[in-house]
């Protein structure tokens, strides 16, 4: 089902182009900004779960995500080099989930690296809740990463798509409804997190079960979304006056 | 190496394959957007030999290719691939190589990675060397370790093709192959798309320039807004189109005389005399090249030329654009 064919030429294509130099922003402002917190507050502060966790998987995660998710397929959707790739006998299943494999390596090397690093550094954490924020973090990568290989697969807006999903979705409406949680990437990797190592900082909305079921489920579905639409893959023919 | 269903054929691209009637068919295909209709009712069969899929800009040649490669779902009809439909089956492309239009390549790669790992897609079983052999056959060796993004045009084009061909298949569509290419590329390309149809592949390229077509292949499918307009040898074409005079260029002994017999032909429509010989209208083909010989002997003047002079490409598909 890996296609290591594939999964060259995606990396090599993610990791070529000037957009990769986003990907390595997020963590140098999460660590940059835990490094400044350590050495201007007093280490019983709370500080570290709102930061790492709330801004962490709220902001930097999905952002993060977002631009690795669509950059594995939606690029090559969008300047038609994915022809290459899909006139030959590899099956759409083999594709997706060899570019979602990528992207979710991608983003956990981006995001809960960092985060893991950024928890050993801030004080009074202890071990434990860098390790619930790493798992959390690869988590909602994983989780992130299908959701945004299904749109670049549905959409040459992915970008604007993930964007709207990210700030609107999660950023506004999760925080004032409670019922949109359950759609919410970022509340199942803090409910994660949150079930790994109880901290109110995290402000995590879900129970471990249902944030590891509803992950399983979107999971599954978005990748079954996305070998749907690129099994149907199809280019625009001239048309007819 | 042909084989009535798609097996994992992994020979390397070089040696020619089985002379089979591959075929790619199209039953009564239609393929509309919305409410335009891209391609309407077109029943077509493809053999092997070169092939050109010509008409103009919007004609729906590139719909058609895109549906033979398996790239957009017909609406309506049956189109099928060495007997297989091509959409939704990913099998199809152990006998089929496609060369699309836009030259979107993985530029940051060099142009034996390019193909060799169009041949580890492929799964072939030596995919070094298929991958030379395809570099060899579109003579890109020269340039093989430059990245693509340093290719000329006609150069990604060959590159692009040895991609195509690393499995050896048996079909290959290209899609506007030689947009943008210069004189001695296209040259270059049309020797290249004439070889592999000797070698018995079936090989169907789409192009709106009439002198492309003309050069590299006999046999044309000529499509006008949607419809098939025409299809088999264009010179065939050309002489069923018995509402238009045909046009002959004859040079003789004695052109004035000659003018003269013609005239009194029923076949013939028109004589002029021009600066190099006779300029002959004539209304049956078949008539008129079968009498002439029997006319000039008679006549006793020596017959020095008889050329077809309207039967180029650019003629057909005027005329059957205007009709």
């Amino acid at each position: 089902m890996f296609n290591s064919t594939v999964a060259a030429i995606t990396l090599r294509a993610t990791l070529g182009r000037r957009r990769a130099l986003l990907f390595a922003i997020p963590p140098i402002i999460l660590i940059g900004l835990t490094i400044i917190l350590r050495s201007s507050h007093a280490p019983s502060q709370s500080w570290p779960g709102e930061i790492l966790g709330d801004f962490g998987f709220s902001v930097l995660l999905p952002l993060t995500a977002l631009i690795i998710g669509t950059s594995v397929l939606g690029a090559e959707v969008d300047d038609g080099s994915i022809v290459h790739l899909l006139a030959t006998p590899v099956s759409r299943l083999s594709v997706i989930i060899t570019k979602f494999t990528v992207a979710a390596v991608l983003a956990i090397a981006f995001t809960a690296i960092p985060e893991l690093i950024a928890g050993l550094i801030a004080p009074s954490t202890g071990s434990k809740l860098a390790i619930a924020l790493f798992v959390g973090a690869v988590v909602g990568s994983v989780i992130y990463t299908a959701v945004f290989v299904m749109c670049s697969a549905l959409t040459t807006r992915a970008v604007a798509v993930g964007l709207l999903y990210v700030l609107v979705w999660e950023g506004l409406l999760s925080n004032l409804i409670g019922g949109v949680r359950i759609l919410s990437v970022g509340h199942y990797a803090l409910g994660i997190a949150n079930g790994i190592d109880r901290d109110p900082a995290l402000g995590a909305g879900l129970s471990l079960d249902t944030a590891v079921i509803l992950g399983v489920i979107v999971t599954v579905g978005a990748l079954w979304l996305a070998v749907r639409r690129l099994s149907s893959f199809g280019i625009s023919g001239d048309a007819a006056q | 190496m042909t084989t009535p269903t798609p097996a994992p054929a992994k020979a390397p691209a070089g040696p020619p394959p089985a002379p089979a009637r591959t075929t790619v068919e199209l039953r009564n295909v239609s393929r509309w957007y919305g409410n335009v209709v891209a391609v309407n009712d077109v029943t077509m069969s493809i053999g092997p030999g070169v092939t050109g899929l010509l008409g103009p800009n919007g004609a729906g040649k590139s719909t058609i290719l895109h549906m033979m490669a398996g790239f957009l779902a017909p609406s309506r009809g049956e189109l099928t691939v060495a007997g297989a439909p091509s959409w939704r089956n990913p099998a199809v492309y152990d006998r089929l190589g496609l060369v699309p239009e836009r030259d979107s390549v993985y530029a940051f790669l060099t142009g034996e990675q390019f193909v060799l790992a169009s041949a580890k897609l492929h799964k072939l079983s030596n995919p070094e060397e298929a991958c030379r052999n395809a570099i060899e056959m579109t003579e890109m060796a020269a340039a093989a370790n430059r990245r693509i993004s340093t290719y000329s045009k006609g150069m990604r084009q060959r590159i692009k093709v040895a991609a195509a061909l690393v499995h050896n298949p048996e079909i290959l569509l290209l899609d506007e192959p030689f947009n943008g290419m210069d004189p001695r590329q296209r040259l270059h390309m049309m020797d290249l798309l004439v070889r592999l149809g000797d070698q018995g592949r079936v090989i169907l390229f789409s192009s709106h320039i009439l002198e492309e077509v003309e050069r590299l292949s006999g046999t044309i499918q000529v499509m006008v807004a949607g419809r098939l307009a025409a299809s088999g040898n264009f010179r065939d074409i050309r002489r069923l189109m018995t509402s238009r005079p045909h046009v002959f260029s004859v040079r003789s002994s004695d052109d004035r005389r000659l003018a003269a017999a013609l005239m009194a032909q029923p076949d013939v429509a028109a004589v002029e005399m021009t600066g190099k010989g006779l300029s002959v209208r004539t209304t049956d083909y078949g008539a008129f090249t079968a009498s002439i010989a029997t006319l000039t002997r008679d006549q006793g003047i020596r017959l020095r030329e008889l050329l077809p002079t309207d039967e180029s490409l650019e003629s057909v598909f005027s005329y059957l654009i205007s009709n």
